[in-house]
């Protein structure tokens, strides 16, 4: 009887680590899964610049394209926009995302501020971007020819980033 | 009685009054003090007990921050993709409360359909921040304004 | 180039460590000498081999090297070079590498200390050490790699180390507290091999207890400095949340407090061996298991971690295998036949076992408290969290008998001690704690039943251990020869004992003297708090080389009688665009002032938290003292000598 009341530790044991296990199962906190690595989400919106024209998800094979988050409410977007203006002007390849936004606001800031997009979506609903995993604006996603998301940068998007992560990704990504 | 039984008697008898009195002192502890805690939308849909104290937390609705002027009152609404939750506290907020990001609260939730905090954490608490805890801090970029969409809210 | 190095050196020390368990355990078992000596040189390799690693991880951060991504996600081109050192356990990965660092010291350090060990016992306990080594080298090779590059190109600059964390606090809390909680494997390796030798006699205790106590005193000031950087550097004025991630390191604390008191008696008396075994493991075991489960996302805190359920999986194995193991081989080995060796109630083997007990149902109780939530979880009974009050309802009144037991310590005699005794070493102390207890609140601000009674006790405690110490220097031709006749273990455990006096004295006084206040404040405005004016004179603009912010400058002042300006900041950080608050403390021994700014809530208007701590430092203060006595204890003489002494009694006799 001495002998067996010594397992009772080891028993407890048991019990802790099945309750730890189904923990591990459990993790109610983890963090949204970023899309990298995974094709763009299936999406048909129409430009922002064009109601009556659609755009889906098969746009991005073959080609290499920076997929912009921004809106007319976001802040920061102006600040970065000045950048992708110049960027546009070198020949880079920028789709933007008119995120949860009105149409005619949007056309006016892409007058006012110059249009550095191939075109602009019109994500009104947001539905494009909750499926993208965006948690704000601005967003800059690198989408590769095969229309799968390579990377994702938050936050504004300026010479220092450019220079360090997005711009050499982008040219590897030509050469694929 | 054998002496060495005897003595192990007082022992166990001890170590079971002991015990005894700690598990009393835990279940009168458990009543008020173990919080459980509701999304926006369990308070939306009205499955939320009044006058009792819980949690509850969810994203801070860009724009829903309503400072009092004359106190230190303050106003917010907590999000989630169901429902949202009206809060008031009275208090400093911590540094990483901002809206568009999580934070949860510790109150009452009252017939009035206002949560009454006591309590507001922002989303990584600064209650306690051990150095592992670093690597969780996420580095948003220079500028990001947060809307609620992303993001899990549990607990 | 130098972090290839790096990663080579915890490859080789891997294969070192897979050495270490196999070869002495294997020499132990047949008897083969060479074998066993082995464990020496290898321990000494594996050290090395860490100590390698760690250094060239150093160099990665002094020389910011950005292409190595840990580097790159902790650390920025700005900082004060002090803090890119610290930032190399900012992080998982690099406070995995302390930890291990940690470890193999402490192997080293076995090695160097314990020529005086029987050559089998060395060898077992330094294998011990060498699996528990494989186990951490792995999860850090196949999980958690600090040496990872990012390629092909590696960001300018880093991420910048997390504000909060550029502090002392950081230099200091991880360190000294992972030198606690690894420190514990040293004598859960006795443990296991007392296990495996089937030999558990003084002898084991005494090579022991040393270990014990140092790891003790280690965590002890580990926790303390991690109380006290919470305290300042967050903001709130607490010191104390019964936070998952606190209690877990409060677990170990508490369970290998009442390891060290047991090895006394097993010394001592030759009682409660395989008790004393049991809690070894037990202590270690929760050492694993806090510095696990702040990592894993078991714990569903609000701070969980951004966890890996792979890195999750392998830690829960890995304390599966550990733990499992030596409890099954305690369950199999260890001494059931009970000794006729009995105790009075009255006798210190009869205190010390009370200690042990109301330890661990306190451990027991925080453990529950804290596991609550995920097992409210698991049983799908909804999203709880536990309040500090929890715990409070358990742990002060526990707390406080095992206070008033501590007074008898010094007193108590072995087997047996007559009521005489301790009526004659006791009486005197009562009456000044009751005297204590009804004057001092009237001096320190007011009465409360609460603080009546944690004076009492705290004087209780005080008044009869330095009465005691008072006492046995008396016996000799004067006081000094009487000072210098007593052990220096002796003087640790006063120290020690008296430490808990004036940690009481710290809790419970700044519990309920503080004032905490927050208020509006206007520049030109006054308030008064506790019998202090605060009076904010201006609101500036600061900047520093990677932070910009605000600054009150508030001048505390008692009517005319300037005293002191306070100077908290608000400071919004560059590269993160995190807003941190630098909390302004005028320190003392009695009160702290504490400043810190809320928010701004109008052009010349700011919210702010304003605190009156009384006490509070004595939290701190108990805390060294503790720690200290535990070293004095360490270095006591009959530790340092190298022959065989006969186990003498600590206490010197009337």
């Amino acid at each position: 009887m001495s002998r067996l009341k010594l397992f009772l530790p080891l028993g407890i044991l048991g019990l802790l680590l099945a309750l730890f296990y189904v923990g591990l199962k459990l993790d109610p906190s983890a963090m949204p899964s970023v899309l990298v690595g995974k094709p763009v989400p299936d999406f048909r919106l129409s430009l922002v610049r064009d109601e009556q024209a659609y755009v889906n998800q098969d746009y991005f094979k073959d080609k290499v394209s920076l997929l912009n988050i921004w809106a007319t409410w976001c802040y920061a977007c102006r600040i970065e926009h000045p950048y992708f203006n110049k960027l546009a002007d070198e020949g880079i390849h920028i789709v933007g995302v008119n995120y949860k936004d009105e149409r005619e606001a949007a056309q006016k800031w892409l007058r006012d501020l110059h249009d550095p997009y191939v075109f602009s979506l019109y994500d009104q609903s947001g539905r494009l971007g909750l499926d993208l995993g965006v948690t704000g604006a601005p967003e800059t996603y690198l989408v590769d020819k095969q229309g799968i998301i390579r990377y994702r940068h938050i936050g504004v998007v300026d010479t220092n980033v450019w220079e360090s992560t997005l711009g050499p990704q982008y040219q590897a990504l030509l050469t694929e | 009685m054998h002496p060495v039984r005897k003595q192990r008697l007082i022992v166990v008898l001890f170590i079971v009054i002991l015990s005894s009195v700690a598990i009393g002192l835990l279940l009168y502890a458990i009543r008020d003090n173990i919080n459980l805690f509701y999304p926006p939308a369990a308070f939306t849909s009205g499955e939320v007990p009044y006058d009792v104290r819980l949690r509850g937390g969810g994203c801070v609705e860009p724009g829903s921050v309503v400072r009092n002027p004359d106190s230190l009152e303050v106003r917010f609404v907590l999000v989630d993709k169901l429902g949202s939750l009206k809060v008031q506290y009275e208090g400093i907020l911590p540094d990483l409360f901002a809206e568009g990001e999580a934070a949860v609260v510790n109150g009452i939730w009252k017939e009035d359909q206002v949560f009454y905090a006591d309590q507001v954490l922002a989303k990584h608490d600064e209650n306690y921040m051990p150095p592992e805890v670093a690597e969780a801090m996420s580095e948003s970029g220079e500028e990001h304004e947060a809307t609620c969409q992303g993001g899990n809210y549990g607990s | 180039m130098v972090p290839e190095l790096g990663h080579l050196a915890l490859l080789l020390a891997l294969v070192l460590s897979a050495a270490l368990f196999v070869l002495p355990l294997l020499g132990a078992w047949r008897g083969n000498l060479p074998l066993m000596l082995a464990g020496r040189s290898l321990a000494s390799g594996v050290f090395l081999l860490v100590l390698l690693a760690f250094a060239c991880l150093w160099w990665a951060f002094v020389k910011d090297d950005f292409t190595v991504a840990y580097v790159a996600n902790h650390s920025n081109s700005l900082m004060p070079v002090y803090y890119k050192i610290s930032a190399i356990w900012g992080g998982h990965e690099g406070s995995l590498l302390l930890w291990i660092l940690m470890l193999s010291g402490w192997t080293f350090a076995v090695v160097l200390f314990s020529r005086s060990l029987p050559v089998d016992m060395q060898a077992r306990v330094l294998s011990v050490l060498g699996f528990v080594a494989v186990g951490f080298l792995s999860f850090i090779l196949f999980t958690s790699n600090p040496f990872d590059r990012i390629l092909p190109i590696a960001p300018q600059d880093g991420a910048d180390l997390n504000p909060l964390l550029q502090d002392i606090g950081l230099i200091l809390h991880p360190p000294v507290l992972y030198m606690g909680y690894v420190g514990f494997s040293v004598v859960f390796a006795f443990a296991i091999a007392a296990l495996l030798t089937g030999r558990l006699d003084a002898a084991w205790s005494r090579w022991s207890r040393p270990w014990a106590i140092m790891a003790w005193a280690f965590l002890t000031v580990g926790i303390a400095i991690g109380s006290w950087w919470a305290y300042y550097e967050l903001g709130w004025g607490g010191w104390w949340f019964w936070d998952p991630v606190e209690n877990a390191s409060f677990l170990p604390w508490l369970v290998g407090t009442a390891l060290i008191h047991s090895l006394a008696v097993t010394e001592k008396r030759g009682l409660f061996k395989s008790w004393t075994i049991l809690l070894a493991i037990f202590t270690f075991s929760l050492s694993l298991l806090g510095t696990f489960l702040v990592r894993s996302g078991v714990l569903t805190s609000v701070h969980a971690f951004a966890n890996d359920p792979a890195r999750g999986l392998f830690i829960l194995l890995f304390l599966a295998v550990v733990v499992g193991l030596s409890l099954t081989l305690y369950a199999f080995r260890a001494p059931v036949v009970n000794h006729a060796q009995r105790f009075n109630l009255s006798s210190r083997e009869a205190l010390l076992l009370s200690n042990n007990i109301l330890l661990v149902i306190i451990m027991v109780t925080v453990l529950l408290g804290t596991l609550f939530p995920l097992i409210a979880d698991a049983l799908k009974l909804g999203k709880y969290s536990v309040g500090p009050p929890f715990f409070n309802i358990v742990f002060i009144p526990f707390m406080a008998l095992i206070c008033l037991l501590v007074a008898l310590a010094p007193t108590s005699r072995w087997k047996q001690t007559q009521g005489k005794i301790y009526r004659r070493a006791l009486s005197l102390p009562f009456v000044a704690s009751v005297l204590a207890a009804a004057i001092v609140p009237y001096l320190a601000g007011g009465y409360s039943w609460q603080i009546v009674v944690a004076t009492f006790i705290a004087g209780w405690v005080a008044f009869a251990t330095l009465g005691d110490c008072l006492g046995k220097m008396r016996h000799r031709d004067g006081w000094r020869r009487g000072l210098r006749q007593l052990s220096l273990s002796y003087y640790g455990m006063i120290i020690a004992h008296v430490g808990i006096a004036v940690m009481v004295i710290g809790v419970c006084y700044s519990s309920h003297y503080s004032d905490e206040r927050m208020l509006r404040m206007n520049v030109g405005q006054t308030v008064e708090v506790a019998g202090l004016d605060f009076t904010l004179q201006e609101l500036r603009e600061v900047e520093g080389s990677n932070y910009r912010g605000d600054e009150a400058v508030i001048l505390m002042h008692r009517g005319e009688r300037e005293l002191r300006t306070l100077l908290p900041q608000k400071r919004q950080y560059f590269a993160s665009g995190q807003i941190m608050t630098e909390v302004a403390i005028s320190p003392g021994l009695t009160r702290d002032i504490y400043i810190a700014m809320g928010e701004e809530i109008a052009a010349d208007s700011w919210s702010m938290r304003i605190h009156y701590n009384a006490f509070v430092r004595w939290i701190w203060l108990g805390a060294l003292m503790m720690a200290g006595g535990g070293v004095l204890a360490v270095i006591d003489k009959r530790y340092r000598k190298r022959r065989k002494q006969p186990t003498e009694v600590a206490d010197v006799k009337a």
